[in-house]
């Protein structure tokens, strides 16, 4: 196996007296589609928040290519590359979907924000640049007869492509994306399935998600974690993770086909 | 007066081009403020215009910087306090230790955007109402400490300023001591009428820049605008220091007007005011603050006329035009109907 890209150790979270997260270790391998699963309240939001620094762990690290990533404000790790997505309601709203993904862009820009300002060649070559890539992202995402649509009018399925587009726009080596199937009807949910795996055969991106939708999961993750009350219960693939006994219980109640047999 | 407010004014991003029409207009701007005014006010006589007009472009100014606060999706009523700030740094630079009026105008606009980044850098966390309540002490708070400061002299104030002296590059005058010329109020507008140029000009460059795309997006999400690589807290405490530059600079020119400056010169209701001028204008537009103060200022004066119901029908079209036009008045511009 290769050097991963991402560790995840011993990170552990408390809110006050409650432990969302506790002593979770993996590590995800460079181009790997690696699914967070687990039932509501598992703690698998938090973890996501910790990987991309939105809130710091209490206990232990998260490490990109080696380099310790918890502790840093978002923007660091954005610029690290790794960024995260959210859900649909996570959008600039009042620009059009072509304007989302080009601001999206900042990480980019070789020139100052005065030479923005003054207009320098350097500046001039940078927007060119930006609008370049963001259709090139807007055509990759087939997005291509909304360019022009404010965000705030647009339906559910398109506002989670276009959250992806945004975090697509950073150039980032690894993306989380927050449950990138929820509230997806069976059709739409296998064209999203597609879209992900070719983020990662087409882009050469490592992906990692949260998600809810087990049939799913299964069809598209290289590899499982599966968290329970904040802690790892198992690991492994998908059919690892289906006979896995301690997932099967963390799902009790639900019927075995919830996840997937 | 919440965030969803502020996000249903934004504008439609425009390119930074100079298109034909868009030069016409700006040609015409220019004529009309630097020719057409003074024309109008020669042939009437109405000269108290000139005071008028004078404000309107200084408070003009302090409200574009009103204005690119509320662009990143922050409340400010502390406009006051810097126009405060500025118009002191300038008094005591020019009466205590000599500088010239014009050095002290670049430096009254840094000093208030040092104190706004020190002030910025913890308040600037606060989003919503607690943000403006924040900023809506800063101005009582400049206003106490010009009575407690010894440097300020107190309540007496700072009296007697000079007028703005001869400013010369390699002994080329570039603008005559304002003491010889024959008529310092028309001068006095038209570097006003300048200054309120080059800030807009400013304004809008920053605005259709990245600099204001970046604005935009902390101004709808702040979250998703930091996962995007943007320095979130950077940004909001710059934006907020070139709001203050000026506000800072609005109010040295204000001093030197006056020739005077007192703890009362800027007060609460002058940063209200400053608040009121970016709403009536329009938060989406560049250009609202700057028709909002004419509006607001000028139409107040007009409105004296009508004596004691001057307040009345001002407030009540305050009233009605907040209604009406949620979105300022440029929203009238906006063909597109509907794009929420």
């Amino acid at each position: 196996m290769t050097a991963p890209i991402l560790q995840i150790k011993g990170v552990t979270k408390r809110f006050g007296g409650l432990t969302a997260n506790s002593d979770i270790s993996f590590d995800v391998a460079p181009r790997e589609i690696l699914s967070v699963i687990g039932p509501n309240g598992a703690g698998k939001s938090t973890l996501f928040k910790q990987i991309a620094g939105f809130i710091n762990p209490t206990v232990g690290e998260v490490l990109f290519k080696g380099d310790r990533i918890s502790g840093l404000p978002p923007h660091k790790v954005a610029r690290l590359g790794v960024v995260r997505t959210f859900q649909e309601t996570t959008i600039f709203r009042s620009m059009t979907v072509r304007e989302n993904v080009i601001v999206a862009h900042h990480l980019r820009s070789k020139a100052s924000l005065l030479g923005f300002f003054f207009g320098s060649g350097q500046a001039r070559a940078d927007e060119a640049d930006f609008a370049r890539s963001a259709d090139d992202i807007i055509d990759f995402l087939g997005l291509q007869s909304i360019r022009n649509e404010m965000a705030s009018n647009l339906p559910q399925g398109h506002l989670r492509a276009l959250g992806m587009a945004i975090g697509l726009a950073t150039h980032p080596e690894v993306i989380l994306l927050d449950e990138p199937f929820a509230g997806m009807n069976h059709d739409e949910t296998m064209r999203m399935v597609a879209l992900v795996r070719r983020l990662r055969d087409e882009r050469g991106l490592t992906v990692l998600l949260v998600e809810h939708d087990m049939p799913a999961v299964m069809k598209i993750s290289d590899r499982i974690v599966c968290i329970n009350f904040g802690e790892k219960i198992a690991e492994g693939t998908p059919s690892e993770i289906q006979a896995n006994p301690r997932v099967i219980e963390a799902y009790l109640g639900s019927e075995d086909a919830a996840i997937g047999m | 007066m919440n965030a969803q407010t502020i996000q249903t004014a934004t504008p439609k991003a425009k390119g930074a081009i100079m298109t034909p029409v868009r030069l016409i207009g700006v040609g015409a701007y220019l004529l009309g403020v630097f020719a057409l005014v003074p024309l109008f006010i020669a042939v009437t006589g109405r000269w108290d215009f000139y005071y008028t007009l004078t404000s309107v472009a200084l408070l003009s100014v302090g409200a574009a910087g009103v204005w690119l606060t509320f662009y990143i999706g922050r409340i400010n009523i502390g406009q006051g306090a810097y126009a405060l700030v500025g118009g002191y740094v300038s008094a005591i630079l020019v009466v205590k230790a000599g500088f010239s009026f014009w050095a002290t105008l670049p430096l009254a606009g840094i000093a208030c955007a040092i104190v706004s980044v020190v002030i910025g850098l913890p308040i600037l966390r606060l989003r919503g109402v607690y943000f403006a309540m924040v900023t809506l002490v800063l101005t009582e708070v400049a206003r106490l400490s010009a009575l407690a400061l010894p440097v300020t002299n107190g309540a007496k104030g700072i009296t007697s300023i000079p007028l703005p002296g001869e400013l010369a590059v390699f002994g080329l005058t570039i603008i005559p001591d304002f003491a010889t010329l024959a008529n310092p109020k028309l001068a006095f507008y038209l570097m006003a009428a300048a200054l309120m140029v080059v800030t807009y000009f400013v304004l809008w460059r920053i605005v259709n820049s990245r600099l204001g795309h970046l604005c935009r997006s902390l101004q709808q999400n702040e979250e998703l605008a930091s996962s995007i690589g943007v320095n979130t807290a950077m940004l909001r405490v710059l934006a907020y220091s070139i709001s203050s530059f000026f506000g800072g600079i609005a109010g040295a020119v204000f001093v030197a007007i006056s020739q005077s400056i007192y703890p009362s010169s800027f007060v609460v209701t002058d940063s209200v005011n400053f608040m009121l001028y970016c709403f009536l204008g329009g938060l989406g537009y560049v250009f609202g603050p700057m028709l909002g103060t004419l509006l607001l200022y000028f139409g107040w004066d007009l409105l004296s006329i009508a004596k004691q119901y001057q307040l009345l029908i001002y407030s009540g079209s305050m009233i009605a035009l907040m209604l009406l036009l949620p979105n300022g008045i440029l929203s009238l511009l906006d063909k597109k109907e509907n794009r929420q």
